[in-house]
């Protein structure tokens, strides 16, 4: 035993020494491989001056940036997953027909340079730029837009990989369906020739030219799936300003600058890494201790400290969600409208856009988002009045009171991160005008399947915006087709369902944007939910990374940031 | 010895059989519908279905397990729903990232937890005895997640000596062989990244071997109390030996059993994987791996996991068992 704990305290001693070590006398040795002059942190600064190597891609200034977040991505292949995480990452190596602008869902060239709808909306030419190569080299063209295309709508198709798991269910939502549905909107697509392509239309679709410029529908080489089939989604091959380079799961995704980039001057930065650090707080640490450029999901508690720091700066992103309290409004007692908008008049948004959000966070009046087209800023809303709420309950019959069940959320999610404290707060206010509200908690499965079959009576959830469409938000949460599903409050109101049928086929944006502002009077009136908060989720940068910009989407282009010294 | 050790591994196989079923049976008992949960609340009941139809989640659950075993007995883990990868070789980087902090952090606590222990039973009743052991009751109750997020605060953002999460500069990462990055960097003879992943290494280890670290010091201290006092010890004593001989060499040994007992358990544990440790470090390991799986009601990696886990747990004991007659040759089997 002896030996052994001679062993022990050598152990010991040896590692009491290199803790005790500073970075200095490890980094400063000349470095003994291609990339270890790299480190463009704060704390490495002085010893990267000396490791200078001769090979061209270890040079000082090479541009490396470290993106942190939360959760690895689920599959690099876009269209087959929902997952934000995943398309963070192929936003970079892929790119769409078109492109979203920015800061906003407002629709911009992308790999189509100009595009042409026809009168009656059924047309949809997309004239390609010229001269783009997939990072396998092979060409980009209206063939391999088709091929990507069919591989979604058709689950037989060669490469739609149904055999190993692969759904789109994405695509079902956004075209309404597949193959041989009868709401399948792509009727056809015509390859005109190279660089000209053609979608027909069974009827006109009002967002198709927004749905074009998602991230779920960008282009995958043809080679490339017919190389790699269906480990396509660890394999990516697109046109986009950064190639793939490797992916240790939950730990890391490297991407590598594209050279040929079609894009002139793009992309600045050499290098980029996706880094998973699950823990918001030890992400924040990470950053201010240089392993990391940029965090995503930043605390909102922590925001105020954040943006008075000196060299992290704080971001946010546009608001593109919202949580709300909704009403079954087919079962009793919530089919009565006096009582749901009694209770509407009850509820403080402020407070819960304080208590959750660290005021990152507007209170809601409408289902969709302040930005989107068509968005009512005239609806008046329910302010918070215990004394209108008192009237209207004593109007409903309630005068005494009432008990209710809420049904609150087991998970969290960015339009509500904190479930059970939402509900605390719905339960005091609504206590104040005499509803006794009894919590009820499910798990996440079965709070989706019960409420999807109407068994609740009051319950929180929230919705999150994909394409920037107004309709996404509206038909989905409130068209009576959509009961069950998206819309879980059971509402049906004829005169609404005409609206957003009529603004769905509509190609002319304005009238679209009139008959949503409608709708939403409509649905204001009716009172099916309590509309809570939109969420406006915050991260922070170091100073020296310049010309990020957040998109609502979540997922922005990195094509065009830099880093500074 | 030799038929012990058989009799000990045929064992194995009810133990391990027993296992798969629990862990089936728990996995399906989750209540909802996985292919729900992985579409989220924006699913459509068609997509639901149609995912639960390619999950094969529409079988009966006999046939599902039955499924699942004749895959197992082939050496397949199974297939993440999530990924779409094999379990198989999904699993051993992260097992290779545990095991590799384990070893750490089982070095910390022995080397820390044995001497303390020794030091205090050897001095009992001085200062040293005295702040040792409550430096162990604390450590014992100490909150993992806290002490980690204290280490990150004063190591990696305050003092700047030690990264804060991973296993790896992620500027620089390592070209993986074994993926125990420790020995990989050795093996590419690449001193500079060998540093750099002991550096990733020290404060995970600390927070993780913390807890083993305390209770390897209160049962070295108390068997070493008790072997002091018998009778071989004041003869070793009479015959004018030197302290350290006496301590290290004849009371360490028969106080070793406890101690070593303890040490495996807290292995097993360990390797289980520290879903707090992992997940505050970011730390790629088995823990966060499975934990991930829970919610994403990824049922083949819930159950493979959890397997290979028990697996490991038993396999550990077994050793342990083993290394009993080495160290004390009095036990037979």
């Amino acid at each position: 035993m002896k030996k052994f704990s001679f062993l022990f305290i050598m152990l010991l001693s040896f590692m009491l020494i290199l803790a005790a070590c500073n970075d200095e006398s490890g980094e400063t040795e000349e470095p003994s491989d291609d990339e270890t002059g790299e480190q463009e942190s704060g704390t490495d600064s002085e010893s990267e001056s000396e490791s200078e190597s001769e090979e061209a891609d270890a040079e000082e200034g090479e541009q490396v940036l470290v993106f942190g977040r939360g959760g690895d991505s689920e599959s690099l292949d876009f269209a087959s997953t929902t997952d934000g995480e995943s398309s963070r990452v192929t936003k970079q190596i892929y790119e769409s027909l078109l492109d979203f602008d920015k800061e906003s869902f407002e629709v911009v060239p992308g790999l189509a340079h100009d595009w042409e709808v026809s009168d009656d909306g059924l047309t949809y030419t997309f004239y390609l730029e010229e001269g783009v190569k997939f990072h396998d080299g092979t060409d980009f063209n209206a063939e391999a837009v088709k091929t990507n295309f069919e591989r979604w709508a058709d689950p037989e198709h060669e490469y739609a990989f149904t055999e190993e798991g692969y759904t789109y269910a994405i695509y079902g939502t956004m075209f309404g369906g597949f193959k041989g549905d009868e709401d399948h909107v792509i009727d056809e697509i015509n390859v005109v020739n190279d660089h000209e392509i053609e979608f027909v239309l069974k009827q006109p679709l009002g967002f198709f030219l927004q749905n074009m410029a998602m991230s779920y529908f960008a282009i995958t080489s043809p080679a490339a799936l017919e190389e790699y089939g269906p480990a396509i989604n660890e394999n990516p091959v697109g046109t986009g300003p950064f190639k793939f380079e490797s992916w240790t799961r939950d730990d890391q995704i490297v991407l590598e600058k594209n050279e040929d980039y079609w894009k002139e001057g793009l992309p600045k930065l050499d290098r980029v890494i996706f880094e998973v650090i699950p823990d918001n707080s030890a992400r924040l640490i990470a950053l201010r201790s240089g392993e990391l450029d940029i965090m995503d999901g930043l605390n909102p508690d922590d925001a105020d400290i954040v943006e008075q720091e000196e060299g992290i700066d704080l971001y946010t992103r546009a608001e593109n969600n919202f949580g709300y309290l909704g009403f079954n409004t087919q079962k009793a007692p919530l089919d009565n409208k006096k009582l749901r908008q009694a209770i509407n008049h009850a509820v403080d948004r402020e407070a819960i856009a304080d208590a959750l959000y660290n005021g990152y966070a507007v209170p809601a009046k409408n289902p969709v988002p302040p930005s989107y087209l068509g968005y009512n800023d005239e609806v008046e809303g329910y302010e918070y009045d215990l004394e209108k709420a008192q009237e209207l309950l004593a109007e409903a019959g309630y005068a005494d009171g009432l008990e209710i069940d809420l049904w609150t959320m087991p998970v969290a999610r960015p339009y509500m991160p904190d479930p059970e404290t939402v509900a605390e707060i719905i339960q005091a206010d609504l206590s104040q005008i005499g509803i006794t509200v009894n919590i009820v908690r499910e798990e996440w499965a079965p709070y989706l399947e019960k409420t999807s079959n109407g068994e609740q009576e009051m319950f929180m959830l929230g919705w999150s915006g994909t394409n920037g469409d107004p309709d996404y938000f509206l038909s989905s949460l409130l068209h009576g087709d959509n009961v069950g599903e998206g819309n879980r409050t059971f509402y049906e109101n004829e005169e609404v369902n005409e609206l957003l049928d009529q603004a769905k086929v509509s190609i002319d944006q304005d009238e679209r944007a009139d008959l949503y502002k409608q709708a939403q009077v409509l649905i204001s009136e009716d009172s099916p939910m309590v509309t809570l908060v939109h969420s406006r989720p915050v991260l922070a940068a170091a100073s020296y990374v310049e010309n990020y910009v957040p998109h609502p989407s979540t997922s922005e282009s990195l094509a065009e940031v830099e880093l500074s010294n | 010895m030799l038929a012990y050790t058989i009799r000990r591994l045929l064992i194995l196989i009810p133990v391990l059989l027993g296992m798969t079923i629990i862990t089936f049976s728990i996995v399906h008992l989750i209540p909802g519908n996985p292919a729900q949960v992985i579409l989220g609340e924006t699913a459509t009941e068609e997509a639901i279905q149609n995912l639960e139809e390619n999950l094969g989640l529409n079988e009966p659950k006999v046939v599902q397990y039955g499924i699942y075993m004749a895959d197992l007995l082939q050496g397949d883990l199974g297939t993440s729903l999530k990924t779409k990868a094999s379990i198989s070789e999904e699993i051993l980087p992260k097992l290779a990232a545990t095991a590799e902090l384990t070893i750490f952090a089982m070095i910390f606590a022995i080397v820390i937890g044995v001497n303390a222990g020794i030091i205090s039973a050897w001095k009992q009743n001085s200062w040293f005895d005295f702040f040792a052991m409550v430096f162990a009751l604390i450590g014992v109750s100490m909150p993992i997640f806290w002490l980690a997020l204290m280490e990150q605060w004063l190591f990696a953002q305050e003092l700047g000596w030690l990264p804060s999460s991973g296993r790896e500069s992620s500027r620089d990462p390592i070209d993986p062989i074994t993926h125990f990055y420790v020995l990989d960097s050795i093996l590419h003879m690449d001193f500079e990244r060998l540093f750099v992943s002991l550096k990733h290494l020290v404060l995970p280890s600390i927070a993780l071997g913390t807890i083993p670290m305390a209770i390897i010091a209160r049962m070295t201290r108390s068997s070493m109390l008790e072997v002091m006092k018998s009778d071989y010890i004041r003869t070793v004593r009479a015959k004018g030996s030197g302290q350290f001989l006496l301590i290290y060499k004849h009371a360490l040994r028969n106080a070793t059993i406890p101690v070593l007992t303890v040490i495996g358990l807290q292995t097993g544990v360990l390797l289980g994987g520290a879903i707090l440790t992992e997940t505050i470090f970011s730390w790629p390991g088995i823990g966060r791996y499975v934990y991930d799986a829970i919610t994403y009601r990824d049922y083949p990696v819930i159950q493979s996991g959890i397997l290979v886990i028990a697996f490991i747990f038993v396999l550990i004991n077994l050793i342990v068992d083993l290394l009993y007659a080495y160290v004390d040759p009095r036990i037979k089997y």
